[in-house]
């Protein structure tokens, strides 16, 4: 017989104080604290805030292939401390995972950490090539049941393969997270956004508008097709125009923003600080304001962290060769309480929404994204919004340090995770 | 000033200063002995990651004539593919006990990364496309000698702007000597975000060489390369050439007493016509021996005295 | 030839060149020598930007060579001025002329020629002022708390 849980007096989602008792990996909505068991352990929530265990669309979690970098175990280890319950892994691992047995690996492996759920993510092109389709039916049929189809990391470009992958999905109710970053006006070589900063730096640019056309081609193909597209780590006040634009058509479409996007401005790259080279590149504060609005009046469905750990010397290189990608998993929950509630663009409801009703929805994972009502599977956060944390990038339980945070404080803290009534952060420790 | 990572380092008294000094040095190269003892004992590494003879043997010249012990490293190609990273890189190097660190590098920011983590004095000799200061003291010292002090003066820059590490160190040392800038490009070869960058800087932009020419005091020529009509930046050389070159026609709308100066290496028939290029030679081979002097001053202004 | 090591040693130059054309009627070659480079104290000090040296067309190759000074010290000048001598050619020799000798040498230094010979302490200060560099005609001698004029 597994623990449980009485949590009392924490602000449910916002909604008001409660006492939740978690039991047999569910929630129960007590009346009163009396009528928990007496066992149960009693966790004073007074002043802390009730979510729902946060969803994470993207995160790299590096294996297999760079364990030097992250591990499904460490990965998880930083999510579970960062208030959330399920990850989706992307796919741009070595090997890449374009088959079900891969698929099915890193299902297995996911579930040996036990920390959060880890979805797998399956390419879209057979080892993210962008020429042919991998194998998205068999992923999808394998244990590892596979929603999410996304060649992160790449674009896919080529407009006839990207309509195909969009209808193909349809038949088992997948998605296609897109990468929206057209090759020819921003290449490989693209790593700062193209404006006024680039220019004096001479920093090869990276324009808003090459996010913008693939996206407005994607809205198309999905009406086309009538089959769901999800937007990646939204950037641009364009791009976010003409989401607000399709769904007001009633395109099938959903997006997702990033904490960094959120919160950190382009002028972060001006001492060439590789820590702050990802892609898409960090914008300015216009489109930074953008996406905050569009996160607020749900154009954009969900925050997602693009979690992308690096090895010290993947990053020690010029700022143009330095490997792109921030971490994001342990301060997500804090940077979204500080820049969209405390400022009041968001109330808890919203962040509840965003960071785990959504994100599970738009991902199908039918056990996660419950919500806390009477009978919902025990998957939640507790948060402590009064804190303030400056943020050390050696005390992360990632294997990787590249935390743009460092150094800064942020607001609120993650106090307790609980994943089905098991609490996998706990009084500053995480436990499988 | 600790290192000399960018022309912003240089407020117009150390700017000044090195010009001054530089112009001391320059008298040197004429003694049949071309040495002077300030760097004896200090040992200065050229860590080249993009080959450049020209820059290097003008740092290595100038290090020997101050008898400091010069140590050319060649770390051409991406130190990416061979699995060491470039802290790994210049740490080693580092470790020998070197005073100074002369660094070209092909990716715009790298000497201003290698500051943070080395003890010595890093000198930047062309990162990128981001700034190459030594051959901005280099231009300003060439040209004021022709022209005088550039307080007030007029300088015309054209060419590849947006590849260009040179013209973004001359803006910087241009405006800390309080002369006027404007540059020329097709838009395409405009750097991006200039309009908003000009406004904050104060220099101006144009697309009409030919109205900016009467009123200029100077005019720098900046290279452009053949293969930039790829990617599509402008449709011909003769294209180019007509709208922005430095031509016969052109020359004649210079005033008497402007200067042409180009960095170099010329593209003869592209951005200057040969006539041009041969009026503006005499700058240019000036410029060769001027740059062993600006590299000697700069040297010796960041590595003879107290540390 | 005269040298003078700027900036007072060359004007004193200058003007002794002068004093010698009016009384002797003979032109002597003048120039500067900078010894900044050569100082054996340059690490110890902050930078300091390096004045003119000019040499007369003629080189100072088996010449005469007279160095000028205002001060005679420790003696430190006057050996990198030595030094930079050595750089630029072979003077058939080499005296020294100054303006003042305080004593306190530090090396076996001594001048050929001296204006006046000034008894000091080690810790006061001897400072000469010329009209061409700082408008007036003036040695004093400073310590700590007061200065006291010399000679006009």
């Amino acid at each position: 017989m597994s623990e449980s849980y009485l949590i009392v007096g924490a602000d449910v989602v916002g909604e008001g104080r409660g006492d939740l008792l978690l039991q047999d990996g569910g929630v129960r909505r007590l009346n009163s604290a009396a009528d928990a068991p007496r066992d149960a352990r009693r966790i004073d929530a007074d002043g802390l805030v009730a979510l729902p265990g946060l969803v994470d669309l993207h995160t790299h979690l590096r294996e297999p292939g760079r364990e030097d970098a992250e591990t499904i175990a460490t990965g998880s280890a930083a999510a579970a401390a960062g208030g959330f319950t399920a990850v989706l892994a992307m796919a741009n691992t070595d090997p890449v995972t374009d088959t079900a047995e891969a698929a099915e690996r890193v299902h297995e492996l996911g579930r040996q950490a036990g920390l959060v759920d880890v979805q797998p993510v399956g390419a879209v092109t057979k080892a993210l090539a962008g020429e042919q389709l991998a194998e998205l039916g068999l992923m999808a049929r394998s244990r590892a049941q596979v929603r999410v189809f996304s060649d992160d990391g790449k674009c896919v470009h080529d407009a006839r393969l990207m309509r195909r992958a969009l209808e193909y999905v349809k038949a088992f109710g997948g998605v296609v997270s897109q990468h929206a970053q057209d090759p020819r006006l921003a290449g490989s070589e693209a790593c700062a956004h193209e404006g006024e900063l680039s220019g004096r730096l001479g920093l090869p640019g990276w324009p808003g508008v090459a996010e913008e056309v693939i996206v407005a081609r994607d809205v198309m193909l999905a009406r086309h097709t009538g089959s769901r597209v999800h937007i990646a780590h939204v950037s641009t006040a364009g791009t976010v125009e003409v989401l607000r634009w399709a769904k007001a058509q009633g395109i099938a479409v959903t997006a997702e923003v990033t904490p960094h996007h959120l919160m950190l401005p382009v002028d972060k790259v001006a001492t060439f600080d590789p820590t702050f080279k990802v892609n898409p590149p960090l914008r300015p504060a216009e489109d930074i304001a953008a996406l905050r609005a569009a996160l607020a009046d749900g154009t954009i469905d969900a925050v997602a962290t693009d979690h992308a750990p690096h090895a010290r010397h993947d990053k020690e290189h010029a700022f143009a060769e330095a490997a792109f990608g921030m971490l994001g998993l342990e301060q997500a929950l804090q940077v979204v309480h500080t820049v969209m509630v405390r400022g009041g663009a968001m109330g808890w409801a919203a962040v509840a929404a965003a960071m785990s009703t959504n994100p599970a929805r738009i991902a199908g994972l039918d056990h996660q994204g419950g919500g806390l009502a009477d009978g919902a599977p025990a998957n939640l956060v507790l948060f402590d919004p009064s804190a303030r944390v400056t943020v050390d990038r050696d005390a992360s339980r990632s294997l990787s340090s590249n935390n743009p945070w460092h150094g800064i404080a942020l607001d609120g803290a993650v106090q307790a995770t609980f994943l089905r009534g098991r609490a996998t952060l706990l009084d500053g420790e995480v436990h499988a | 000033m600790r290192h000399l990572l960018s022309a912003a380092d240089l407020d117009r008294d150390q700017a000044l200063t090195i010009l001054e000094t530089a112009a001391q040095m320059h008298e040197v190269q004429h003694r049949e002995v071309k040495k002077l003892p300030a760097l004896r004992g200090r040992t200065v590494v050229n860590l080249f990651f993009e080959d450049s003879t020209r820059t290097r043997s003008s740092f290595e010249i100038a290090g020997k004539w101050l008898s400091a012990d010069v140590i050319n490293i060649s770390a051409k190609g991406s130190s990416v593919s061979k699995g060491e990273s470039l802290r790994d890189t210049v740490t080693t190097v580092a470790a020998m006990g070197i005073d100074g660190m002369v660094i070209r590098h092909h990716a715009s920011g790298a000497p201003a990364q290698v500051a943070d983590w080395i003890d010595a004095v890093v000198v930047n000799a062309g990162d990128g496309t981001h700034e190459h200061p030594t051959q901005a003291l280099l231009d300003a010292y060439s040209i004021s000698r022709r022209i005088g002090d550039l307080a007030g003066k007029h300088v015309v820059i054209a060419g590849d702007l947006t590849h260009s590490r040179v013209v973004r160190s001359n803006l910087l040392l241009l405006k800390t000597l309080g002369a006027q800038v404007t540059l020329v490009a097709p838009p395409t070869l405009m750097p991006s975000g200039v309009a908003a960058w000009s406004e904050a800087a104060g220099f101006a932009t144009t697309y009409d060489f030919d109205a900016v020419l009467p009123d200029a005091d100077a005019v720098m020529m900046l290279r452009v390369q053949k293969e930039r009509m790829s990617g599509g930046y402008f449709p011909t050389p003769r294209e180019y050439t007509v709208g922005y070159g430095l031509t016969r026609q052109r020359l004649k709308l210079l005033s008497p007493n402007a200067v042409i100066a180009h960095p170099g290496p010329m593209n003869r028939g592209l951005e200057i016509t040969a006539d041009a290029a041969d009026e503006a030679r005499s700058l240019i081979l000036d410029q060769v021996s001027a740059g062993v002097a600006v590299r000697m001053s700069v040297l010796y202004h960041l590595l003879g005295g107290a540390q | 030839m005269l040298l003078g090591i700027p900036r007072r040693g060359a004007t004193l130059a200058a003007r002794l060149a002068e004093a010698i054309a009016e009384v002797e009627g003979v032109h002597v070659p003048t120039g500067s020598l900078d010894v900044t480079m050569y100082r054996d104290d340059l690490r110890l000090q902050p930078i300091r930007a390096a004045a003119p040296t000019q040499i007369p067309p003629a080189g100072i190759d088996d010449a005469v060579v007279v160095l000028v000074d205002d001060v005679l010290f420790h003696g430190r000048t006057v050996r990198a001025a030595l030094d930079a001598i050595g750089d630029l050619g072979r003077p058939r020799a080499v005296r020294l002329a100054v303006l003042i000798d305080r004593g306190h040498r530090e090396l076996p230094i001594r001048a050929d020629h001296v204006g006046k010979n000034l008894p000091t302490a080690l810790s006061e200060r001897v400072q000469v002022s010329l009209v061409e560099d700082d408008g007036v005609d003036e040695v004093r001698i400073a310590d700590a708390a007061d200065a006291s004029e010399v000679t006009p």
